[in-house]
């Protein structure tokens, strides 16, 4: 029989994590039932007084076409930043693991990006694709493309994905680094010596080997495109031009803080919480017991 | 037909020379083991055959064929690794059937060859497992048959046994032996355990250093070590080694005790100093011999009891097998004699043996 060890209680574990609980209630608790007790109100015109009304915010935006539009909007934004930024990282990272020399500098450089803050990310592209000054649309121009953002909704959606795709390549390219630095050399090697070429030893050894760093960066990296993409968009576009780059997170800020439709920008981020928790929760799930290879 | 030939191979990392002229040649069919301490450049030398390590200076060639520059791919072998390196995603049947879709063979073709292999080493019930659901000994027979279904012209083993328990190794060693005799595959096999290297090779090349200290049979290097190195590590318990000279064809120990020398080259001056080197299995129990042990420990081994001392008179360890039980005390004195042509020589400068 086992015996259960006690402790005489003691009120130092409760004041130890006080100061982490007292965050968590402040920060995070707080302003998430704030959100859902605002979500369930409706502001009259004037701000002056609000009414109860349960779900009804809710309902407004199922039916509303505007919202479903930036819910399809971001799912595509989302999968295509994940995808780009994944391949881009994932190529460097192959390349970087073959690089001898001057490996440290190509690394540090690659990792640079990363602590770019997203608004300053978001004014450089701004700049490289301003349709009058900037370097690319003035390349464009020879090969017969018309660039300007600021009128072709299609366009400004792919600036903003490559500019949230190019913050996130940093992140990306040092996870797949560490992970195919933890495949052993001699599995490597063995597939050399059975004959396989560089490429066909990447799809068929590595790729797979580094799976579970792939679906953890994906949810990551969807993540990441759902709601840490704001100060990007908001730098190069502000969601426009129209509604064309006005995601899901844009689109709470925009209906909240322009709009002052304050309920239905609570419900909206309710929504959003739905959503990441849901994330979070796939993540656990899957990602902590490993993908099976 | 796949003979090896190794041309003045040598390999350096920067300025650092790691292994130094290396030479050898290796007929088709023989099984080479290439032994030596740790950090001895074994295995640069094995993955510098393999093709996984570049050729500093020198040349490898392969069935008459330099591979200098080929791929590990082009040089038709195939590699048993230390840690097995099998792919951890792929069944076992994938595994062995890798190199061979490469090659693109027919499916067909895959599959027989993939069970044969399967049955020589009997691990038919395992080809739809993964490698993690496999114990040591089956991943080992795994990454084997993942070498012999591409029927290479030379199989390179690196250390493939080190990371097996003591009775499995003995086990394993048998049956690579076996089966290297039954393919009759070009073999070079890489080990630090000199016991494994003495059953295995036709015959062993010794490294110490980056330098080939001696590359003979099994038999030459434990009768007729080249140097103090081979004499120390082939065998076990390890030669003693004590300082001698010769005064007129006698050989006197560093006690003042007379020993009859082995026969000795006329040139090799009277009074010189040399080396003796007696194995310890070859000290026998003898009444009024000359050399002397002041036991302070028995090891009782079963089949023979070691004696550990020193030799009486000096600090020189040295220590003596014999059959058998022997009731000996620490403390107490034990007399051996050694038969001359037991006895080695060496050069106690540059450690070679002396001729005799």
């Amino acid at each position: 029989m086992l015996k259960r060890v006690h402790f005489p209680s003691s009120p130092l574990p409760y004041l130890l994590v006080a100061p982490q609980l007292a965050i968590t209630l402040v920060f995070f608790i707080w302003p998430a039932s704030q959100a859902m007790y605002q979500s369930f109100l409706i502001e009259d015109a004037f701000g002056l007084g609000s009414e109860f009304v349960w779900f009804e915010n809710f309902q407004v935006l199922w039916g509303d076409q505007h919202y479903l539009d930036a819910f399809w909007r971001t799912g595509i934004f989302s999968l295509l930043v994940a995808a780009l930024s994944m391949g881009v990282a994932l190529i460097l990272a192959g390349f970087a693991q073959r690089v001898v020399r001057g490996a440290m500098v190509y690394r540090t450089l690659l990792i640079w990006p990363y602590a770019v803050a997203p608004v300053l990310a978001g004014a450089l592209w701004v700049f490289m694709f301003n349709p009058t000054l900037g370097i690319f649309p003035y390349f464009l121009d020879f090969v017969g493309i018309d660039w300007n953002h600021y009128l072709n909704g299609n366009q400004a959606m792919a600036l903003v994905i490559l500019a949230a795709a190019w913050k996130q390549v940093a992140y990306n390219f040092l996870f797949y680094l560490a992970a195919m630095q933890s495949i052993p050399n001699s599995v490597i090697e063995a597939a050399a010596i059975d004959g396989a070429g560089p490429g066909r030893r990447f799809f068929s050894i590595i790729l797979p080997l580094i799976s579970p760093t792939t679906f953890f960066l994906l949810v990551i990296n969807m993540v990441y495109a759902f709601f840490e993409t704001f100060g990007i968009i908001h730098a190069v576009t502000q969601g426009g031009p129209g509604t064309s780059t006005t995601i899901l997170v844009y689109k709470v800020f925009n209906d909240g803080f322009v709009g002052l439709d304050l309920g239905g920008s609570a419900a909206q981020s309710v929504i959003l919480m739905v959503l990441v928790i849901a994330m979070t929760v796939v993540q656990f799930r899957y990602v902590e017991r490993k993908v099976e290879y | 037909m796949a003979e090896i030939k190794l041309t003045d191979l040598t390999k350096s990392y920067g300025p650092t020379e790691v292994l130094h002229h290396v030479e050898g040649e290796i007929s088709d069919g023989e099984f080479i083991v290439i032994v030596g301490p740790s950090g001895c450049g074994k295995s640069t030398l094995l993955r510098m055959v393999a093709g996984l390590e570049t050729v500093t200076s020198g040349e490898i060639a392969i069935a008459g064929r330099r591979v200098n520059e080929l791929e590990p791919s082009a040089r038709d072998i195939a590699m048993v690794f230390q840690n097995y390196a099998l792919y951890p995603h792929m069944s076992v049947r994938e595994n062995m059937a890798y190199g061979l879709k490469i090659r693109k063979l027919s499916k067909a073709e895959i599959n027989r060859r993939v069970e044969e292999a399967a049955d020589i080493l009997e691990i038919r019930q395992y080809l739809d497992r993964k490698p993690r659901q496999l114990s040591g000994g089956q991943r080992q027979r795994v990454a084997m048959g993942r070498a012999i279904v591409r029927d290479p012209q030379v199989f390179l083993f690196d250390e493939p046994l080190s990371n097996l328990d003591a009775k499995l190794r003995v086990q394993m060693r048998l049956e690579i032996r076996k089966l290297q005799q039954r393919l009759g595959v070009t073999s070079i096999y890489v080990t630090h355990d000199q016991v494994e290297a003495m059953t295995l090779g036709d015959r062993l090349m010794v490294l110490n250093g980056g330098y080939v200290e001696q590359f003979g049979t099994p038999i030459e290097l434990y009768d007729r070590p080249a140097s103090v190195f081979v004499a120390g590590f082939i065998g076990s318990p390890a030669m003693n080694f004590l300082p001698a000279s010769i005064e007129a064809e006698a050989l006197i120990l560093s006690t003042g005790v007379q020993l009859a020398a082995p026969q000795v080259s006329a040139d090799l001056a009277q009074n010189s100093a040399v080396l003796l080197g007696v194995r310890p299995e070859h000290l026998v129990p003898d009444e009024i011999g000359p050399i002397v042990i002041d036991v302070d420990m028995v090891e009782q081994l079963g089949a023979n009891t070691l004696l550990h001392g020193k030799l009486s008179g000096s600090q020189h360890e040295i220590v003596a097998s014999v059959p058998g039980h022997v009731a000996a005390e620490p403390g107490s004195k034990h007399s051996f004699s050694a038969a001359p042509e037991l006895l080695h020589l060496f050069d106690p400068k540059t450690e070679k043996r002396l001729e005799t």
